[in-house]
């Protein structure tokens, strides 16, 4: 031991981005986190849901128990630790427990992402028993009509139920909670509630347009004074309620005016395995034209990660054009989201149109505005249930879709 | 200074933190809801000696006889207390 080995400079943040070459296999990135969508189907029809509008398609080929524990396998020994159990509903599968047990053998720190529906005393006590770390809930409103009305179910007795379960099996509490139009002048009173059942962690993420959301754009987005305002307040709040609940509030893009990095860089330390197989780098890339995704019932993941073209493409920046790839700033944000911007200018190569300095960033301007058109913003929801999806699946149905790329 | 480090306290890893050596990662980590930090050989050797009835004193004694080539390693040592205190980390038993 060295002193320089001790202390706060030797303390280094994992998830730090240094890959500026192209293969993993030459630049040693690792899947840190692995996020297994295990299915895409889901009680819940959530109109700000990130899943694909076409989901139904993946809800008939899921992944077996024994093909999920050898993606458990596979990734641990590419190094991932943090594994997160999501969805659509994970509980709807039976095996979770299963994935649970092989999980903990294997030294993950495992969380599950759930609506809550669906958990009930048995089957949490099988989790605690098997090792799952935590659990994360999503909660929607401290109203049972705006939780009842976004998720177009009534489930607003049952999450405060399974709220109290999760606290007395010893779990953290880990909220998350979806920002958007409906909820977002309620922060102050769902910080409340989230005091009041005893949170550990709460996340308020505003709602980023993707899938479902990006249908609903205009009928989900707030005013920029509106996220202002609620900033503002979990900054009061954070202040008053000190260490004892952390509070992450996830900024939407579309009011900053530069882009995040999105996935902390493509192929750097995510890997997702969707409910099919298909393994991704981000949640959405599924959109992105000229691609193939390797599924893991045809390759390893080893390959996936290291080597698949898929992987390889956006590593780095190397694949960037202006002004991206002259830019000063390229480094913090990598130019962005290549989902966003394919989905808005039908270029996946272009700089995400959220930032400030693309010459595409007026179609979020534009954006911006349609959503305060009070004949846009009446248009009713379109929630993500199997019908809907279907339609879109089928081609029987492009309402709202035709304006982005790739949308089926 | 309220997260002064005493020689006669007792730390743990906190609740829901779990601390582990990572084969692939050649360190030990700390994990917890929603992230993890790595932690470079020194680091990782004062938090592995948190078992919740050690003293940072003893803590201090083990380190120094483990280690007799480091010198003044101490205040090293208290740092990184210090500094797992505030990042919640550790708890104080």
């Amino acid at each position: 031991m060295t002193q320089t080995s001790l202390g706060e400079s030797v303390v280094q943040k994992v998830v730090q981005a240094q890959n500026n070459g192209v293969a993993a296999n030459v630049t040693h990135t690792q899947p840190l986190w692995l996020l297994a969508e295990i299915t895409y189907r889901c009680p819940l029809h959530c109109a700000f849901c990130y899943n694909p509008t076409d989901y139904d398609k993946h809800t008939h080929n899921e992944l077996s128990t024994e093909q999920w524990i050898q993606v458990l396998r596979d990734a641990r020994k590419l190094g991932a630790i943090q594994l997160g159990i999501s969805g659509g509903e994970p509980l709807l599968r039976d095996d979770i427990e299963d994935i649970v047990i092989e999980a903990k053998k294997l030294g993950y720190y495992s969380n599950l992402i759930t609506s809550g529906v669906g958990l009930t005393e048995k089957r949490i006590q099988a989790f605690k028993d098997g090792g799952l770390d935590h659990i994360q809930l999503s909660m929607h409103d401290i109203t049972e009509e705006i939780n009842n009305f976004i998720t177009n179910t009534k489930t607003f007795e049952l999450k405060k139920k399974v709220a109290a379960m999760i606290k007395n099996h010893g779990y953290p509490m880990v909220l998350n909670v979806v920002i958007h139009r409906y909820n977002i002048g309620h922060i102050k009173e769902i910080l409340e509630m989230a005091e009041a059942l005893g949170a550990d962690y709460v996340e308020l993420a505003n709602t980023q347009y993707y899938g479902w959301s990006l249908v609903n754009r205009n009928q989900l987005m707030p005013l920029k004074e509106q996220i202002d305002e609620a900033e503002k307040i979990t900054n009061e709040f954070r202040k008053k309620a000190g260490n004892k609940m952390k509070i992450f509030f996830v900024v939407p893009d579309y009011f900053g005016n530069r882009p995040k990095k999105c996935m902390n860089g493509w192929g750097e330390v995510f890997m997702i395995v969707t409910a099919n197989g298909d393994v991704l780098p981000c949640h959405s890339a599924r959109v992105l034209p000229n691609m193939v995704f390797p599924n893991v019932r045809d390759s390893g993941l080893e390959y996936s990660w290291k080597d698949s073209p898929a992987f390889n493409k956006y590593r780095g920046d190397s694949w960037m054009k202006g002004p991206c790839v002259t830019c000063p700033e390229k480094a913090n944000d990598l130019a962005g989201c290549r989902c966003q911007a394919f989905l808005l200018t039908g270029d996946a190569e272009s700089a995400d149109p959220v930032c400030s300095l693309s010459p595409n960033h007026h179609l979020i301007e534009k954006a911006i505005e349609d959503s305060k058109n009070p004949v846009l913003a009446s248009q009713p929801i379109i929630f993500r249930t199997d019908k809907n999806s279907k339609k879109y699946a089928s081609g029987e149905s492009t309402e709202r879709v035709e304006e982005f790329h790739a949308l089926p | 200074m309220e997260n002064k480090i005493q020689h006669s306290d007792v730390y743990a890893i906190a609740l829901h933190h779990r601390f582990q050596w990572e084969e692939a990662q050649q360190s030990y980590v700390i994990l917890f809801p929603e992230g993890m930090v790595k932690l470079h050989g020194g680091a990782g050797e004062v938090i592995k000696r948190l078992d919740a009835k050690a003293t940072v004193a003893e803590v201090v004694a083990d380190l120094k006889a483990t280690f007799p080539d480091a010198e003044g390693i101490e205040a090293d040592i208290i740092g990184m207390f210090e500094l797992a205190l505030e990042k919640a980390w550790i708890r104080k038993i």
